[in-house]
């Protein structure tokens, strides 16, 4: 773990923990259709995270003159999945627009972006903060990415930027909270569930560095609002918008008015820092863009609608409707499209509330643990594991070693069972092998109270041959003295 | 109307620098603009708001990846770069 920096050490030191009642936060959340094969405009490749920088690049995402842009169908086909997912009213007909800021990240000098007849309105989805909460969204639009600018040195103190336009025009999807939000964790159980239901749309992968950056805007109850800019992952909004709300209250406290202004996030320190911007909206200059025509999307909606797959509340009611699962096993694996399927395909073979434990609570743990994903882990050996687990074959202790050595060494359930000396060897069970072969064989009985030893021997074979290996010899031993 | 204030606003909205000079001219030449632009105020319309000179709509692309240029030719009119990528001043 990071070590705090002064400036954070020394704001949360003099903050009493006080609720957050009063704490009002809107969110911009601008995610990648990065699914997508091309860019938004152009053709280039959005598989640029392995290559060198300014290779996935084109006249038209350098901005070069006499380049024209032409939409992606897929993108706005996705777009339109988003707004349904996300229950919002979509447009009769959409347009673009060109934003007009002057920033090296931006190749022609303006965005591509939507500002009036966006893609779709007025949505809301709900999230499970204490209680269920409906969190509205104001609007959905598409834009094109900016490239990325790599400082030398923080934001604030690098001397120039190095640029890398592979980026630059991948398809970007803006989802605008109303200020619904009302504390960091709500912010964050927002975020989680808008990644949730973008990777069950098959338009998002969140694993992808970049492919999320949020605006917040904060502000405590009758105070101005911040805009903090560009943070770039789920636990720095929770961090940055912590951070933001105990200076806003110690300015409160101190009786100094808070600034409506613009503040950059800094991941490193873990403090927001103030960037003294000039523009307001109306520098932005908006204009339609007339290099792209207005499409009319309200004809492909029916059809997009019908072919939606299941979303994760409808999936987490369907799992506890269809396999008496409990909602908070349903919930923890409907959280990921992925862990979802695993527990479907487990679920069919062996007994599905013992599955589900095994994979909520057992399976999730260690793979959390270990930092990884479900793809690590394959359901034919989860099924394995619980069929010997449910034979009483393995203890519950052997089979999360047998899931543990799984992730770490590799290897097959069977097989590392018997690597590892992990067979179950319940008394019982040799005690009714050992009972029945007596009864079966009462001339090697005879033989042996005639103290003929080798009979003894006899016996313990046919034993082990029942309980097919599994016994401990000494112990089989042990309880046939007893019994004859 | 446009002031000489609202002429430096753009002048920085732009990243240009400009002399008092420059900033006294453009001010007039801006306003005389803007008055020539009123004669369309004076054309009485009900025209609906047009969207595209075309009157095209839906023109779309397959979303198939193609080449992309080399980085070479991406950083051939860069006045400056560095390790592949443009190099240029840092803006905050
Ligand atoms: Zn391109």
């Amino acid at each position: 773990m990071k070590p705090q920096s002064y400036e954070l050490h020394m704001l949360l030191s003099e903050t009493p923990g006080d609720e957050m009642k009063d704490v009002i936060i809107g969110l911009e959340v601008h995610v990648q259709l990065n699914k997508l094969r091309s860019k938004l405009f152009c053709s280039c490749s959005t598989q640029y995270h392995d290559s060198e920088p300014n290779m996935c690049t084109c006249p038209v995402c350098l901005g070069l003159p006499g380049a024209l842009p032409v939409i992606n169908e897929k993108a706005v086909d996705s777009a339109i999945k988003v707004a349904l997912a996300l229950n919002c009213n979509i447009e009769e007909q959409i347009m673009f627009y060109r934003k007009n800021y002057y920033y090296p990240d931006l190749v022609k000098g303006f965005q591509i972006s939507q500002y009036d007849y966006p893609i779709a309105m007025d949505g809301k989805i709900s999230i499970e903060a204490d209680g269920e909460r409906e969190i509205r969204i104001k609007r959905v639009h598409m834009e094109e990415d900016p490239g990325r600018l790599i400082h030398v040195g923080t934001i604030d103190r690098s001397r120039y930027s190095l640029i890398d336009y592979n980026r630059s025009g991948v398809a970007l999807l803006e989802v605008v909270t109303e200020p619904d939000l009302r504390t960091p964790k709500e912010a964050r159980l927002f975020l989680n569930k808008l990644r949730n239901i973008l990777e069950y749309l098959d338009v998002f992968d969140g694993s992808l560095e970049g492919s999320l950056r949020v605006d917040a805007n904060i502000s405590l109850a009758g105070g101005a609002r911040a805009e903090i800019k560009n943070i770039s992952s789920y636990k720095g909004v929770e961090k940055a918008l912590l951070f933001e709300t105990v200076r806003q209250k110690n300015l409160v406290r101190r009786g100094i008015r808070v600034a409506q202004e613009t503040r950059h996030y800094d991941e490193v320190r873990g403090i927001t820092i103030s960037l003294r911007t000039k523009e307001e909206e109306k520098d932005y200059r908006y204009f339609p863009e007339p290099d792209l025509v207005p499409l009319r999307i309200g004809d492909r909606v029916d059809d997009i609608k019908r072919a939606l797959p299941e979303l994760p509340d409808a999936k987490r009611q369907r799992l506890v409707k269809q396999y008496d699962i409990s909602d908070h096993h349903a919930k923890v694996l409907t959280s990921e499209l992925k862990l979802a399927n695993f527990f479907e395909r487990v679920a069919t073979k062996v007994d599905a509330n013992l599955s589900a434990t095994w994979i909520a609570d057992v399976l999730k743990g260690e793979l959390n643990y270990r930092g990884i994903g479900i793809d690590a882990f394959s359901p034919e050996h989860m099924i394995q594991i619980l069929q010997m687990l449910k034979n009483d074959k393995i203890t519950e202790k052997g089979a999360v070693q047998v899931i543990r050595t799984i992730l770490d060494e590799g290897g097959a359930p069977p097989e590392i069972v018997k690597r590892k000396g992990l067979l179950k060897i319940e008394e019982s069970i040799i005690t009714r092998a050992v009972a029945e072969v007596i009864k079966e064989n009462p001339a090697a009985v005879k033989d042996y109270h005639d103290g003929k030893n080798e009979a003894l021997h006899f016996l313990m074979g046919q034993v082990m041959k029942k309980t097919h290996g599994r016994a401990d010899p000494s112990m089989v031993s042990k309880l046939l003295k007893e019994k004859l | 109307m446009i002031t000489k204030k609202d002429v430096e606003h753009i002048g920085w909205l732009a990243r240009i620098e400009l002399t008092e000079e420059e900033k006294e001219k453009f001010t007039k030449q801006l306003n005389s603009i803007l008055d020539y632009f009123e004669k369309l105020d004076e054309i009485e319309t009900d025209a609906a708001p047009m969207h595209h000179v075309f009157g095209l709509t839906n023109v779309f692309r397959d979303d198939v990846a193609k080449k992309s240029m080399s980085q070479e030719d991406a950083l051939q009119n860069a006045p400056k770069k560095e390790k592949g990528c443009f190099k240029g001043p840092r803006i905050v």
